[in-house]
């Protein structure tokens, strides 16, 4: 990856040189584009994820706030009192229900963004293979189900899917069963709702991909023998692979959070992070044990994703 | 009859106002959605020329975070009663000053007493109004699969499995509210409503899982459109939701008629109750609004609109004969005794039950 500071000097053998030239020359236009969103990042990340972490060391309480305080102090007695509780921490260890929680979100998450990879790939190859006026259709197609609200979309599933919905009606009056499918509540449509809600966050980033992709690459392994099969394999599909991941983070990290999508769609027993982390806030009212479930989940999901962000960051550096 | 919107969005809406030295002539009430004729806000407002910011909520948790934040900014919330005594527990109501209200001798004296189990004295609270847990049924659906004398007020239906097998195919929905569904299945084993022994919830959770399969979802609100429409043919519900699916039902007219009973082996009573938060930048205003509600009109006019009981003995010769009648909304005396409230549990068994409830649902 090549960086330029501002300087053509820049060769890594005047590290004095280099450094005269930072200082000289504060490019502040960069520095004002990366501050922005560092600075959002901070306001609306980093600091409330400090106060989550801070409330998942101390201990529930009935109180306004509903939480012990971590640091307590009076001036005239002189005493400072820092108090840390771990116990939120040891009893997620404790009961394999949160595990067990944590695994099945992630196997739903996984297979709902298998899916949309497979649905997405086909209409984003589409898309960049059109040309002109058609390809902007197409692409405004993509987008227009986010003028409606997602909420009302997932209800509208509903509709669809219920014991005297739309597609039983339909299926019924051909004939083609003759008792109601049971399609809501059911893991099914938790998996429908999240391909359906997620796919244009795959396709997008497939979609500048592939449209990336110099044709005449395909052209060359043609007259050099390859089968279409073959030279998709061969050519295409390592070509979209930046794509392919970054449609899969999209997916996948907002899916294993997803609190809507099975509320509404899924069934009593369908065990995700988002409800338990809702039945810790609200039903035990237990705000530092619901915090401690919350930052678990960022270590178990972040950590990783970043790691492998980062090796593909190295891999692929031009 | 009107209709009950499910107010997912109306309850993320929030209203904070900041309060001046001398009070603003502003209110800022947070009460439950579809939950008042608005012609008794607009009375009020004319007659005090206080503007009322009137905000909406469909569960006692989301309320209870939003107080628990502090700061919410509200002059009166309608908490129900386990959640308002655990909550004066925590410190956040005032007292509310019964010398500014000219009109609390019309409350019934009878369920003030049962509310008084929640708050010694009442110092805290004015109802609002009260119901009860029990049956809603599609009777033509329940009488196919059970025979034409299917016991409609016995909680068999819910708890027995080989009942409730019988039903499993049209579909039992069930409240998603641990501690009211567990009292009712602990009072149902015959043991205390209000017990948190282990070996008691224990028992209660060996009763709902063996029943549990033959149940469709847990949802506290889904069943007033499922009941009308006929995608369920039980429920164990409030009673105002399951007459709110009743009408909605003959609205529609697909032929569903929709019944509610009160179980005969007792069921649980809940209390809707109007309180002031400590931190209310409005507390004058919020007592002439609770004094206004004490109007025989103010209470006639939501029982006859929500159809849900008021505690207001006063009001009770301005209700409609659909309403006074109707033993669903005020029961018999007979019916009344074998009514319990829940109390407030503390934390420890919260986590108990939520813990036994998440197992009961999903098997785990």
């Amino acid at each position: 990856m090549s960086i330029s500071t501002g300087s053509v000097w820049v060769d890594g053998s005047s590290s004095r040189m280099q450094r005269y030239n930072i200082f000289r020359r504060v490019n502040w236009g960069r520095f004002a584009v990366v501050a922005i969103p560092a600075f959002w990042l901070g306001i609306f990340f980093f600091i409330p994820f400090l106060v989550v972490f801070k409330i998942s060391l101390s201990e529930t309480a009935i109180a306004v706030p509903p939480y012990t305080p971590l640091l307590e102090w009076d001036l005239e007695e002189a005493y400072i009192n820092l108090k840390i509780s771990l116990g939120n921490y040891l009893y997620l260890l404790e009961d394999a229900f949160y595990l067990e929680a944590y695994l099945s979100s992630i196997k739903i998450a996984a297979i709902s963004t298998f899916f949309t990879l497979l649905i997405a790939f086909p209409i984003a190859y589409l898309i960049a293979r059109s040309d002109g006026s058609r390809r902007a259709l197409l692409l405004a197609l993509v987008i227009l189900p986010f003028w409606t609200s997602f909420l009302l979309r997932v209800y509208a599933w509903m509709g669809f899917l219920k014991k005297n919905g739309i597609v039983n009606e339909f299926l019924l009056s051909l004939g083609i069963i003759d008792q109601p499918l049971v399609m809501l509540q059911t893991d099914f449509a938790v998996y429908l709702g999240i391909v359906y809600t997620y796919l244009p966050f795959m396709v997008l980033p497939l979609y500048s991909a592939l449209e990336k992709m110099d044709m005449t690459l395909l052209e060359a392994a043609e007259d050099l023998g390859c089968r279409p099969a073959q030279s998709f394999f061969l050519i295409t599909l390592p070509l979209a692979i930046p794509g392919i991941v970054a449609g899969c983070l999209l997916v996948f990290i907002p899916a294993v959070g997803e609190f809507v999508i099975p509320a509404l769609l899924g069934g009593s027993d369908t065990l995700m992070i988002g409800r338990v982390l809702w039945d810790e806030f609200f039903l035990n009212r237990d705000w530092p044990m619901a915090s401690a479930v919350a930052i678990v989940m960022l270590i178990v999901l972040v950590l990783p994703i970043m790691l492998i962000r980062n090796g593909q960051g190295k891999g692929e550096a031009i | 009859m009107h209709h009950k919107k499910l107010g997912l969005a109306a309850a993320l809406t929030a209203v904070i106002s900041t309060s001046a030295i001398a009070e603003d002539k502003v209110l800022n009430v947070y009460n439950w959605s579809d939950y008042v004729d608005p012609a008794i806000i607009e009375a009020f407002e004319a007659e005090t020329g206080i503007k009322v910011n009137y905000d909406v909520y469909d569960s006692n948790e989301v309320l209870e975070a939003k107080l628990m934040s502090g700061g919410s900014g509200y002059d009166v919330v309608v908490p129900t009663g386990a959640f308002l005594e655990r909550q004066i527990q925590a410190g956040i109501y005032k007292e509310i000053d019964r010398s500014k209200l000219t009109n609390y001798a019309n409350l019934d004296t009878v369920l003030t007493d049962k509310i008084s189990r929640h708050d010694p004295d009442n110092k805290h609270n004015v109802p609002w109004a009260w119901g009860t847990i029990g049956l809603g049924y599609n009777e033509a659906m329940v009488k196919e699969r059970l025979g034409p004398d299917a016991k409609l007020d016995s909680l068999d239906m819910i708890f027995k499995p080989e009942v409730a097998e019988k039903l499993a195919d049209c579909g039992i929905g069930i409240l998603d509210s641990p501690a009211e569904v567990v009292s009712v299945a602990l009072n149902y084993l015959g043991m205390d409503p209000n017990s948190e022994k282990k070996s008691d919830l224990k028992k209660a959770k060996a009763l709902l899982s063996s029943v549990r399969p033959h149940y469709k979802y847990f949802h506290s609100s889904k069943y007033i459109a499922d009941l009308a429409s006929g995608e369920i043919c039980l429920t164990l519900g409030y009673n105002g939701d399951v007459l709110q699916s009743q009408s909605r039902a003959e609205e529609t007219g697909q032929g569903h008629k929709i019944g509610y009973s009160i179980p005969t082996e007792g069921t649980l009573v809940w209390f809707d109750l109007m309180a002031i938060p400590s931190d209310a930048p409005h507390p004058e205003a919020a007592h002439k609004f609770i004094d206004h509600m004490l109007k025989a009109e103010s209470g006639a006019g939501v029982a006859n609109y929500v159809y849900y009981a008021v505690a207001n003995k006063a009001s009770e010769p301005l209700l409609n004969q659909d309403v006074i009648t109707n033993p669903g909304i005020y029961p018999s005396d007979e019916v009344k005794a074998n009514l319990f409230t829940q109390n407030a549990h503390t934390a420890k068994f919260d986590r108990q039950l939520t813990r036994a409830w998440t197992s009961i649902k999903t098997g785990r």
